[in-house]
C-alpha cells in the first residue's frame, strides 16, 4: 500500500501545454477523483501515473519511491480502462492470469488468486469464456478482475463505467465502493459524471486546463467552493450566480467588499417571507422530475436561473415571486478574479 | 435510395446476368488458354478447333522434358517463398513501429512508400540491369531477384500491415504493458494472435505477387534464376506458331497460384479490401 507525491509535474506535446507544474498529494488508501470538463487533462494525468505517458517534468512518487523512469508493470500499480482492453483471443481466466505469469508467479499461486477474485465479482461461471461471449457489465469486472489479481498498491480507473447503461453504472459504482473499504488500497478515479465523483470520493480534484482548482472531500467542495469554476463544476444543476442588478437591495446589502456575485445552489432557493427576499423572478418552464421539479426562472433583467423545489404550488408559472436563502448557504464572489471572497 | 438497393424485377434479374457475363468475359481467356494448351500447335490456330478438337497432353510431356519446367518452377517457389519472408521480416517491425508508436511523420513516410510504386519501372530498367551486370555481378542470381521482388512488394506490405495493427485497439497494448510483457511476448502472446488474419492474408497476396511477377524476372535473369515467367515469355514466338505449347507452359505456371487462392479465398477477400471487410 502506499501514496503518491507530484512535484512541479508538467507535459506536454511538442508546443501544447497539457499539464504545468501540478503538485498534489494523495494519502495511502485514498480514494481520490479527478472531475474536470473534458480535454482538460484527467486521463493525461492518470496515464502519466500508471507510466503509459512519459513525463516532461518534475517527478513521481509512490510510496517513497520516484517512478518517473520505472516500467509501467513495476510500479505497484494496476489500470482498468474505459473500454475495458481485455486480451480478446484469451479466455477470462487467462486474462486475468496473464499479468501474473508475466511477474513468474507460481501457477498455483496464480490460480489461488484468479479463484478468489473471480469469487468476489462473482464472474467464477464465466472464467472458461472469452470476453466476446460476455455482456458489457461482465467485461467490466473481468477487467476490475484483471486489475485485483495483481495485489496493487494503486488502482487507476479511468472512466471505467462510461460504457455501462445507467442502472449498471449505479451497481458498479456500489460494487467499487465496498470494493475500495474491503481492500484500504489506495484509488484514483477518473470521472465526467459528478455523481460518481461525490459519492466515491474522499478527496476531489477539480481540474481545468491541466492545472488544478480546487482540492477537497465532496463536502467542501459543494459547500465552500474556491472559485466560480468548482461552483458550478460540482452539484447539479449548477451555482446560479447573481450579480447586483439582478438582486434586491436586501441581496445588494450582502455584497461587500470585493464580492460582487452572490452564488446560490438550486435546492437552496425558496420563497422569501415578508422581510428576506434576495430576488425578484418569474417562473416560466418546469421540469418535474417526480420526486423534486426544476423550476426555469427569469429575472427582470431576463437573467436565467433554476430552483430546485418540492413544493411546485410555491412557483406559479408567468406570476413574479420573491425568493431567498439562507444566509449560511450563500457564497460569495469576485467577478474579475472568479475567486471566492 | 440508391438503385442498387431497391429490389426491383430489372434488378433481381439485370445484375446477377450482368455479374455473369462480365465473370465470363474475364474467365474467358483463361479458359481458351486451358483448352489451347491440350491441342496440338497445328490446331492451336485453326479456328474450327475452338472448343472440338482431339485433347492431347503433348504439350505437358514437351514441356517437362525439353523445357525443363521443374527447374523454372522451383526457382520461381524459392524466389517467392524468401522474398515473401524477407519482406514480412522488415515489414512487420515497420508497420509495428508505425502503428503503435507513431510520430508527426508517420502518415508522410507511409505516403512516400507508396508513392514509389508511381515510379515506373522502366525508368530504372538501364541504371538496374547495368548495375547488376557489370558492377555488382548479381545479374541472375537468386539474391537478386529475391531482393528486387522484395523491393517491389515492401509497401504494399507495409500497408496491409499497417491497417491490420491498427485495427487493434491502443488500449490492449496498454493493458499488456501494465500486465509487464516483454517485447516479444507483447509480440507473441498479443499482436501477432490479434493480428494473425491480417498477416496470413498479407503473407499469401505477397507471394502471389512475386510469383506473378514478370517485369523484372524476366528482364534480370537469364538462366540459373529464371523463374516461370521468363520460361512463357522464353516460349513467346512472334508468330504465334507455338500456342499450344505456350499455353501449356502459362497453365502450369499459373495453376499452382490459382489452387492456392482457391484454398485461401477467404483469407484473399479480407487482403485485398485492405481490412476493410471485418
Ligand atoms: N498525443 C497527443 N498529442 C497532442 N495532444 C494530445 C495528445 N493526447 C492528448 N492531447 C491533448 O491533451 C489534452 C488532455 O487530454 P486528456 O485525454 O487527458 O483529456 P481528458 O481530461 O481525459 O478528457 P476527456 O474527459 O474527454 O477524456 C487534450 O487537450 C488533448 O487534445
Ligand atoms: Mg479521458
Amino acid at each position: 500500500m502506499a501514496g503518491l507525491t507530484l512535484r512541479e509535474v508538467a507535459k506536454s506535446y511538442g508546443d501544447t501545454d497539457v499539464i504545468t507544474n501540478l503538485d498534489l498529494d494523495i494519502q495511502d488508501g485514498e480514494f481520490v477523483v479527478f472531475v474536470g470538463p473534458s480535454g482538460c487533462g484527467k486521463s493525461t494525468l492518470l496515464r502519466m501515473i500508471a507510466g503509459l505517458e512519459e513525463i516532461t517534468g518534475g517527478t513521481i512518487a509512490i510510496g517513497n519511491k520516484v517512478v518517473n523512469d520505472i516500467a509501467p508493470a513495476k510500479r505497484g500499480v494496476a489500470m482498468v480502462f474505459q473500454t475495458y482492453a481485455l486480451y480478446p483471443h484469451m479466455t477470462v481466466y487467462k486474462n486475468m492470469a496473464f499479468g501474473l505469469k508475466q511477474a513468474k508467479t507460481p501457477a498455483d499461486e496464480i490460480d489461488r488468486r484468479v479463484k478468489a477474485a473471480a469469487e468476489t465479482l462473482e464472474i467464477t461461471p464465466l472464467l472458461e469464456r472469452t470476453p466476446r461471449a460476455l455482456s458489457g457489465g461482465q467485461r467490466q469486472r473481468v477487467a476490475i478482475g484483471r486489475a485485483i489479481v495483481r495485489e496493487p498498491e494503486v488502482f487507476l480507473f479511468d472512466e471505467p463505467l462510461s460504457n455501462l447503461d445507467a442502472a449498471l453504472r449505479v451497481q458498479t459504482r456500489i460494487e467499487i465502493a465496498r470494493l475500495h473499504k474491503r481492500l484500504g488500497t489506495t484509488m484514483i478515479y477518473v470521472t465526467h459524471d459528478q455523481v460518481e465523483a461525490m459519492t466515491l470520493a474522499d478527496k476531489i480534484i477539480v481540474l481545468r486546463d491541466g492545472n488544478i482548482e480546487q482540492v477537497g472531500s465532496p463536502i467542501e467542495l459543494y459547500e465552500k467552493p474556491q472559485n466560480m469554476f468548482v461552483a458550478q463544476f460540482i452539484g447539479s444543476p449548477k451555482m446560479n450566480f447573481f450579480k447586483a442588478e439582478e438582486l434586491n437591495d436586501k441581496g445588494q446589502s450582502y455584497l461587500k467588499g470585493e464580492a460582487d456575485i452572490i452564488g446560490i445552489r438550486p435546492e437552496h432557493l425558496k420563497l422569501a417571507g415578508k422581510t428576506d427576499a434576495l430576488i425578484t423572478a418569474t417562473p416560466d418552464l418546469i421540469e418535474n422530475l417526480g420526486e423534486i421539479a426544476l423550476v426555469h426562472c427569469k429575472t427582470a433583467s431576463s437573467m436565467e436561473f433554476i430552483a430546485k423545489t418540492t413544493d411546485l404550488s410555491a412557483f406559479p408559472v408567468g406570476k413574479e415571486v420573491k425568493l431567498t436563502a439562507n444566509t449560511s448557504v450563500l457564497n460569495f464572489f469576485n467577478s474579475t478574479s472568479q475567486q471566492a471572497v | 435510395m440508391s438503385p442498387f438497393v431497391r429490389s426491383s424485377r430489372f434488378g433481381t434479374f439485370f445484375w446477377p446476368i450482368l455479374a455473369w457475363v462480365l465473370a465470363l468475359l474475364f474467365f474467358f481467356p483463361i479458359f481458351w488458354m486451358v483448352l489451347t494448351s491440350f491441342k496440338t500447335d497445328a490446331d492451336a490456330v485453326k479456328p474450327e478447333f475452338l472448343f472440338f478438337f482431339t485433347p492431347t497432353l503433348e504439350n505437358y510431356f514437351n514441356m517437362t522434358e525439353n523445357y525443363d519446367y521443374w527447374r523454372f518452377a522451383i526457382n520461381s517457389g524459392i524466389t517467392s517463398v524468401f522474398a515473401t519472408l524477407f519482406t514480412l521480416s522488415v515489414g512487420v517491425p515497420a508497420a509495428y513501429a508505425m502503428a503503435f508508436n507513431p510520430s508527426r511523420h508517420t502518415k508522410d513516410i507511409l505516403v512516400w512508400m507508396l508513392s514509389t510504386k508511381m515510379l515506373p519501372a522502366a525508368a530504372v530498367l538501364y541504371p538496374m540491369t547495368f548495375l547488376t551486370k557489370n558492377m555488382l555481378g548479381l545479374f541472375d542470381t537468386h539474391f537478386l531477384v529475391i531482393l528486387v521482388l522484395s523491393l517491389i512488394n515492401l509497401p504494399i506490405v507495409i500497408w496491409m500491415l499497417f491497417t491490420y495493427f491498427k485495427e487493434i485497439p491502443k488500449e490492449i497494448i496498454e493493458a499488456g504493458k501494465m500486465d509487464g510483457v516483454s517485447f516479444w511476448g507483447e509480440m507473441g502472446d498479443i499482436v501477432l494472435p490479434l493480428a494473425w488474419g491480417g498477416l496470413a492474408s498479407t503473407a499469401l497476396l505477397c507471394f502471389i505477387f512475386c510469383w506473378n511477377e514478370a517485369y523484372w524476372t524476366v528482364r534480370l535473369t537469364t538462366t540459373d534464376a529464371a523463374t516461370l515467367s521468363k520460361l512463357i515469355e522464353g516460349n513467346r514466338a512472334p508468330e504465334g506458331l507455338f500456342f499450344g505449347r505456350l499455353s501449356a507452359v502459362s497453365t502450369a505456371a499459373v495453376g499452382p497460384i490459382v489452387v492456392l487462392g482457391w484454398f485461401c479465398q477467404k483469407q484473399l477477400v479480407r487482403g485485398l479490401t485492405f481490412g476493410a471487410v471485418k
